[in-house]
């Protein structure tokens, strides 16, 4: 999934390739290869699985699963908006600002990808569950979920607005000033622009993270229903003997992982054609 | 609009890039503030812009300080370097990116933004985004967008610092027909003496963060208050412990009163000019003369023959080289 809004990005800006080697069919072929075994077919392993009239039936129609998916769509929502605005803010103080310690700050947003899932999901735990040592239980919440999600997708925004920010050029914010501008339009209209399209790459990525995340919220989730996200419902459908539903719940977070990346891209497209 | 600086200090960390500055630039005037690069000039440039901030000194803008009004309320046009094109506005939507910020009424923008574009001759590419533009064009649009504002001064920064020689030289000449047409106050910073000569009406020369000496061009190459200023504005050879210009040199096979003999070197054509490098004898550095072609053949001079080297009867200017 993540796939789609890298390359989104990555393959926006050139038209042909410069020169066509003499090998030039083997590296696409093996490329093609390699993604077909890793990706291609599981998912159509996925979509054979589930092309069952009954597994999407009972996605459609059992109150359970139809409301833990649109949980898990709207909170995956709600982590990509969370994080395209934190995500910019600290990509902001990281650039711009200059303080003790900065370096420190920088390593520590990678900790989220560096820590096994569920270890965070333990950390919350500890630090937000029962005989939370500063007094803030939201285990077998919403809004533990919403932390555990925030926390493992802290990285995404912030590490792709970074470098367009740094190579972002002073003198157009000065040229900008100078025409008259306060600093709130400088952002709007000069900066924001510019770190759009990354934001919106970052906030895809986020959002598919947490379409799918598994590790970090099953412990802080409390394991009752209020709290299930889609990964849930397919590890117990798997678990109680019903992997064709399960196949269909997974085809259905792939549709939707599939179909906000798209908006993203489109909107990405739009906005960097000229950058 | 006049400008007055007064001992303006500015530091970066343990670089002193501006050292008690204080220069006065003449209403309509066309000013360049020359110096090499790191001397302190595009700092005064920002300073006076509002873009940088004095550690101490004032700025005073036909009369009244501005030094703490910020860049946007000084109703300054500033072309950078490097362009500092908006990349995703169109060149029309650069241009009147000064007259929608202040809400100027569509159709005054509309007309004002034809204008300028005919102006730069840039109407055709109104529509184009700057990427697609040359060099050059980007240049023509960054100073549309910054006259659009009808800033009463235009400060421009190595304007032409990035373009190619032929480009520069074309646009160059256009900045001081653009500067008549237009009537503002233009202060551009530049480090090509033959750039600042060429169509400033004063040129402010600027060295380690000092005023080196400031005046007209003719002043300057005429009559320079020290060897750095001498140096900078145009060639320089030593004769005879004093400092002059090359063409300031005459040549005779004969040796007269005050001449210093020399044994030729090397005979340089450059067309028009022909270098002579000649040779004092031990101890002393060699000599570098500008003369003609035609006095060259005139003299009959090859390589490896005794001449004798005087200042002509009305240097420009003579200085005594400093010692070591």
């Amino acid at each position: 999934m993540a796939d789609v809004a890298i390359g989104g990005t990555l393959l926006r800006r050139r038209g042909a390739p410069l020169r066509r080697p003499v090998s030039a069919g083997i590296g696409p072929g093996l490329s093609v290869l390699y993604l077909s075994l890793l990706v291609g077919l599981p998912v159509a392993a996925l979509i054979s699985k589930s092309a069952n009239v009954n597994a999407w039936s009972f996605v459609w129609h059992d109150p359970h699963t139809r409301s833990v998916l649109e949980f898990t769509f709207f909170i995956a929502l709600a982590i990509a908006v969370l994080n395209a605005i934190t995500g910019v803010a600290l990509a902001w103080v990281l650039v711009r600002d200059d303080f003790p310690g900065k370096r420190i700050v920088n390593s520590l947003i990678d900790l989220p990808f560096a820590l096994p899932t569920i270890v965070a999901g333990l950390v919350l735990l500890t630090l937000y569950g029962p005989g939370s040592p500063i007094g803030v239980n939201v285990a077998a919440t919403r809004v533990g979920v919403l932390f555990a999600l925030l926390f493992v997708t802290l990285p995404f925004v912030t590490r792709a607005v970074q470098p367009v920010l740094l190579s972002l050029e002073l003198d157009v914010e000065d040229a900008a000033a100078c025409l008259g501008a306060k600093p709130l339009t400088i952002f709007r209209r000069i900066i924001l622009p510019a770190i759009l399209p990354a934001t919106l790459t970052g906030a895809a990525l986020a959002f598919a993270r947490a379409l799918g995340e598994y590790g970090s919220v099953v412990l802080i989730g409390g394991n009752i229903p209020h709290t299930e996200i889609g990964s849930q419902v397919i590890a117990n459908l798997v678990e109680n003997g019903a992997p064709q539903a399960a196949a269909a719940v997974g085809l259905a977070l792939i549709v939707m992982a599939l179909l906000v990346l798209l908006v993203l891209a489109l909107v990405t497209r739009r906005w960097s054609r000229h950058a | 609009m006049s400008i007055q600086v007064r001992n303006l200090s500015k530091s970066f960390g343990d670089f002193h890039a501006l050292r008690n500055v204080s220069v006065d630039m003449e209403s309509g005037q066309l000013t360049a503030v020359l110096g090499p690069s790191g001397g302190g000039k595009s700092t005064l440039l920002r300073i006076i812009a509002g873009l940088e901030e004095a550690d101490r000194g004032t700025v005073l803008i036909d009369g009244s300080d501005v030094t703490n009004v910020a860049a946007r309320n000084r109703g300054i046009g500033f072309v950078f370097q490097h362009y500092a094109a908006f990349t995703h506005m169109t060149v029309w939507d650069n241009v009147a990116f000064g007259l929608k910020v202040a809400k100027a009424p569509k159709g005054k923008i509309k007309a004002r933004v034809g204008e300028l574009l005919d102006l730069v001759h840039l109407s055709g590419l109104a529509p184009r985004y700057p990427a697609e533009l040359s060099g050059g064009q980007r240049q023509r649009m960054a100073l549309a967008r910054a006259l659009a504002v009808e800033p009463a001064l235009l400060l421009l920064d190595e304007p032409f610092g990035a373009l190619d020689v032929k480009v520069r030289q074309e646009l160059r000449e256009w900045l001081r027909r653009l500067h008549d047409e237009v009537n503002t106050t233009t202060i551009f910073v530049t480090h090509d003496q033959e750039e600042a000569m060429e169509i400033s009406d004063q040129i402010i020369v600027i060295n380690e963060g000092r005023v080196e000496q400031s005046g007209t061009p003719d002043t300057l190459y005429d009559r320079p208050v020290n060897d750095f200023v001498m140096g900078f504005l145009g060639p320089v050879t030593t004769l005879g412990g004093n400092l002059v210009r090359p063409h300031d040199i005459h040549v005779s096979r004969t040796a007269g009163s005050a001449g210093h003999p020399a044994r030729i070197e090397r005979l340089v054509s450059l067309g028009f000019e022909t270098r002579l490098v000649a040779d004092p004898g031990p101890g002393a550095d060699p000599v570098t003369v500008q003369l003609t072609r035609n006095h060259i053949h005139e003299l009959a001079l090859e390589v490896g023959d005794q001449v004798y080297l005087s200042v002509s009867a009305h240097p420009a200017r003579l200085l005594t080289a400093l010692e070591g």
